[in-house]
């Protein structure tokens, strides 16, 4: 069946309200490079937002910038570019991950960041989307065409329905419009890399680096397996584990605040090396889009978000194959593949609430994501008010049914 | 007064005896307050214009007392005010004749500090301020700080989602925190995200950040804390015209530089502040810019060199830099004390709290001398130029009849400026009753409906803190059955309470 291509906001609105009345569920896409994250829809249409794309206004003064929900991100990246700023949360591509292969340009659109809440190396530092949506328009489940937010930094006037639309996959409403804060981005990027450390000597730098009034933009551990397939000559040749702490700033604060680092750091570790400018971009992307589980077909992949310092602990229950795991956000994230045939976490939902875990399955065949839960623990109180939320925005449960949990 | 507050339930009003005992069971001894001049502490918060006694204030000091409490109130229909120091401007804890006020101030401990995790565990009740003095000695801080810190509650700062001086640089409550204790309507106890940075499924703690006392009631906040900037300088700006001190503003922005704080202040505000606290304020220019860059040393000495090269050329008529930390702190004691030297001038003053874009600064202020004449009342601003976020005062006698009348008028002719040019009703100091009717001036019909089926979602039969946020209350059955068409909701002509 050919996916619905409404042109504007009435068409939309028309759309999802005969869909409603109908109760014939839809899949939302905006640029399809995310489809298979999230738990299989079964749906007998789609609907296209491809129409909605564009720049309405960018104002680098205002540090604001709103555009059609199905706008790609090369685009908003390009136009960000030339007046030398960037989205603060340096938004994660998933396209390579899900794909299993790498491309020269990414394909997806800002619409599919928000509604999946994503972020990259810079999440401590910057948060993730939700902390970067000022204002969003969409059209209801029910068809009702509505606006939230504004474009403003600091709003407080109604509900903050941006924070609720960020991360739902796309099962509230379909977003139409976004407007977002940019920021500048900095002069200088510099990186620290040290080399061969275990785990836990990593994770006590990342508490002493992220804890110091060096302002770390982003922390990265990755095993000896996992940094020997990276494309970044130093850290491929590293021969051991890779430890990479970023600052980013104007140029005599990084020197400054690398000089100190050193010396905060100089009794867990010895700097192995550097990397500069456009290697230490590469380094980061790679970071950031998950590279080091692309291409990984025999595995499940889990995204953990944990309290930073569980993160050894974490390793040592979950993954004792150094290739299986990878830490990001300064011990904040961790990477997890396993088996296809065996894609449960080890130790369960009991060991992920007693380490104040939370997991998102990112990557599986679609039989393991209809088999699993998407979200790891389950929490039943809260599960029920999302199916109150979710009543709210779509009754007739026609936005990307099942997406998110079984039945919702 | 001209506020209008939904029609008390008299069946309610009735059983206040009844209910006072059924809720002493709940928090025994000096847990609920019933008589007339106990209660009058509560009849008013911030907005200090409103007042109203309640039916009945109630303490309670354990997350399973507020669930049996909410429990209790929701089978017998009685409506819920929560309520934390009562600092709020907007009128959010204004008491209903027919409602109990559920104060907070017992959750007053901070139960885990957490430096590893950068996190710190606390009660509602606990200070924003204390938050920061429990952690300073580490070298941490809480970064949002609303000018009401000293007083304000964390717990009241979630669901205003408070902001401060700092907020561009490093953003608001919702920002800042990690995870929450809430206790819904019907009693049920929930627990949000946690230490962890992603919470999974909808984004319940930014919902609920913001959502004024409307859709449950905190009980635990998990907050992050920032290890403290090692350098803080200030630039004392002066300018001949607010339109080139606006202007500096963008050229600061625009030259890649976020400060950790940007306010400004015009000449009214500027002579009422110094005035009071003789901080050194030049008096004969327009507009006076406080520009504060922080963070390591070498970066704060570069950019305080950036900073007044970019002022020089765009005008400024005086420039200093703070040479040491007291200086810094003379600098900012104006700004903090403008609300209060105001108050010196005035009898009474109205605080606004509208956001614009930035690049509408002149205008706004141009349009606000001719709405100043209009209303025959004075008005000083004080503006977080970093983020828009613009605080007239209007100066007013509530004592000379008709002044508070003409104050209200003036403010709301303000707020209605603001959204035209692109803001917003309210940065930081929420809807609550004050803006509630203005908000058909940025919001139609549907984006309001959309927004109260969410209130149904957590609050079906709507006792938490009912007449707040929306101009009209609607049951969430008949928000179910609204038609929609093209978009467009009909409403059926409902009374306006």
């Amino acid at each position: 069946m050919q996916p619905a291509q409404p042109q504007d906001e009435s068409e939309l609105s028309a759309l999802l309200e005969e869909a409603s009345k109908e109760e014939r569920p839809l899949e939302v896409i905006g640029r399809a490079s995310k489809r298979d994250y999230g738990r299989p829809l079964q749906v007998e249409g789609s609907v296209q937002l491809e129409a909605f794309s564009g720049v309405r206004f960018y104002e680098p003064e205002e540090l604001v910038l709103s555009v059609g929900a199905a706008t790609p991100m090369a685009e908003i990246e390009t136009l960000l570019d030339t007046q030398k700023q960037l989205l603060a949360f340096e938004p994660m591509d998933l396209a390579p991950l899900l794909s299993g292969a790498m491309a020269e340009r990414r394909t997806d659109s800002i619409g599919g960041v928000v509604a999946c809440n994503l972020a990259g190396p810079r999440r401590p530092k910057a948060g993730a989307a939700r902390d970067h949506v000022l204002g969003v328009e969409g059209v209801s489940g029910e068809g009702a065409r509505f606006k939230t937010g504004g474009r403003v930094v600091k709003n407080v006037t109604g509900y903050d329905l941006c924070k609720l639309l960020s991360g739902s996959f796309g099962t509230l409403a379909a977003m139409t419009w976004i407007t977002l804060k940019v920021l500048p981005r900095a002069e200088k990027t510099r990186t620290l890399l040290f080399f061969g450390l275990e785990a836990s000597t990593a994770t006590a730098l990342f508490t002493r680096a992220m804890g110091s009034a060096y302002e770390v933009s982003a922390a990265a551990h990755l095993p000896e397996p996992l940094a020997a397939v990276s494309r970044v000559d130093p850290i491929r040749e590293a021969g051991g584990s890779v430890t990479a702490v970023r600052l980013e700033g104007p140029t005599p604060s990084v020197m400054a605040r690398q000089a100190g680092l050193r010396r905060l750091l100089g009794d867990l570790a010895a700097l192995g090396g550097e990397l500069h400018a456009q290697r230490s971009l590469q380094f980061w992307r790679e970071i950031r889009d998950c590279h080091p589980f692309v291409g990984r077909s025999d595995c499940a992949i889990w995204r953990l978000s944990l309290p930073p310092a569980k993160a050894v602990e974490a390793l040592a229950a979950l993954a004792p194959a150094p290739a299986d795991a990878f830490l990001d956000w300064g011990g904040g994230l961790l990477w997890l593949a396993r088996p296809q045939q065996l894609p449960e976490i080890p130790g369960g939902e009991a060991l992920l609430a007693a380490l104040g875990i939370h997991a998102t399955l990112v990557k599986a065949d679609a039989a393991v994501r209809a088999a699993q839960p998407f979200f790891l623990p389950r929490l039943p109180a809260t599960t029920l008010l999302a199916e109150r939320i979710k009543q709210s925005f779509d009754p007739k449960r026609v936005l990307n049914p099942g997406r998110l949990y079984s039945g919702l | 007064m001209s506020l209008v507050m939904p029609k008390p339930d008299g069946s309610i009003v009735a059983r206040r005896g009844a209910l006072a005992e059924a809720l002493r069971s709940i928090v025994p001894g000096e847990g609920v307050i019933d008589q007339a001049d106990e209660l009058k502490v509560y009849e008013t918060d911030g907005l200090t214009a409103y007042r109203q006694l309640p039916l009945l204030v109630v303490l309670p000091e354990t997350t399973q007392q507020v669930s049996q409490i909410l429990t209790y109130c929701k089978r017998e229909g009685v409506k819920v005010v929560p309520r934390g120091a009562g600092t709020s401007l907007s009128g959010g804890a204004l008491p209903l004749a027919d409602g109990i006020v559920l104060g907070l101030g017992k959750f007053n401990r901070v139960l885990e500090i957490d430096y590893d995790n950068r996190c710190v565990v606390v009660q509602p009740g606990v200070t924003n301020l204390g938050i920061t003095n429990a952690v300073q000695a580490e070298g941490f801080y809480y970064a949002p700080d609303p000018s009401s810190q000293i007083a304000c509650t964390i717990g009241g700062n979630v669901a205003e989602n408070s902001g401060g001086v700092h907020c561009l640089k490093y953003g608001l409550t919702t920002n800042n925190i990690l995870g929450l204790e809430v206790v819904l309507m019907d009693g049920t106890v929930l627990r949000i995200g946690g230490k962890a940075m992603d919470a999974p499924g909808y984004d319940l703690l930014g919902v609920m950040t913001g959502s004024e006392g409307l859709l449950g009631v905190v009980t635990e906040v998990t907050v992050r804390i920032l290890p403290k900037p090692s350098t803080a300088k200030a630039l004392l700006l002066g300018f001949p015209a607010s339109e080139q001190a606006g202007d500096c503003v963008g050229a600061i922005i625009a030259a890649g530089i976020v400060p950790g704080g940007m306010e400004m202040m015009d000449r009214p505000a500027i002579h009422a502040a110094e005035a009071f606290v003789k901080a050194g304020y030049p008096l004969d220019v327009e507009a006076l810019l406080i520009v504060e860059l922080d963070g390591p040393e070498a970066e704060v000495e570069h950019l305080v060199g950036e900073v007044g090269d970019i002022a020089e050329e765009k005008g400024a008529s005086y420039s200093r830099i703070s040479a040491d930390e007291s200086e810094r702190q003379s600098f900012w004691a104006g700004r903090k004390a403008a609300f209060p030297a105001v108050g010196r001038i005035s009898p009474d003053y109205y605080c606004m709290d509208g956001t614009i874009p930035r690049k509408a600064l002149p205008l706004v202020l141009e349009r606000m001398r001719e709405m100043s004449a209009k209303h025959r009342l004075e008005v000083a601003n004080v503006f977080h130029a970093g983020d828009g976020n613009l605080h007239p005062l209007i100066l007013y006698d509530a004592n000379r009849e008709g002044e508070l009348e003409r104050a209200e008028a003036f403010g709301a002719d303000i707020l209605t400026l603001c959204v035209e040019v692109g803001g917003v009703l309210t940065g930081e100091h929420g809807v609550g009753v004050e803006k509630r009717d203005l908000m058909g001036q940025m919001f139609n019909a549907t984006d309001l409906a959309v927004q109260q089926k969410v209130k149904c979602a957590f609050d079906p039969d709507g006792l938490l803190n009912p007449g707040k946020v929306f101009p009209e209350l609607h049951r969430c059955a008949e928000l179910g059955r609204m038609h929609v068409h093209r978009g467009q909701l009909r409403f059926p002509d409902l009374p306006r309470f």
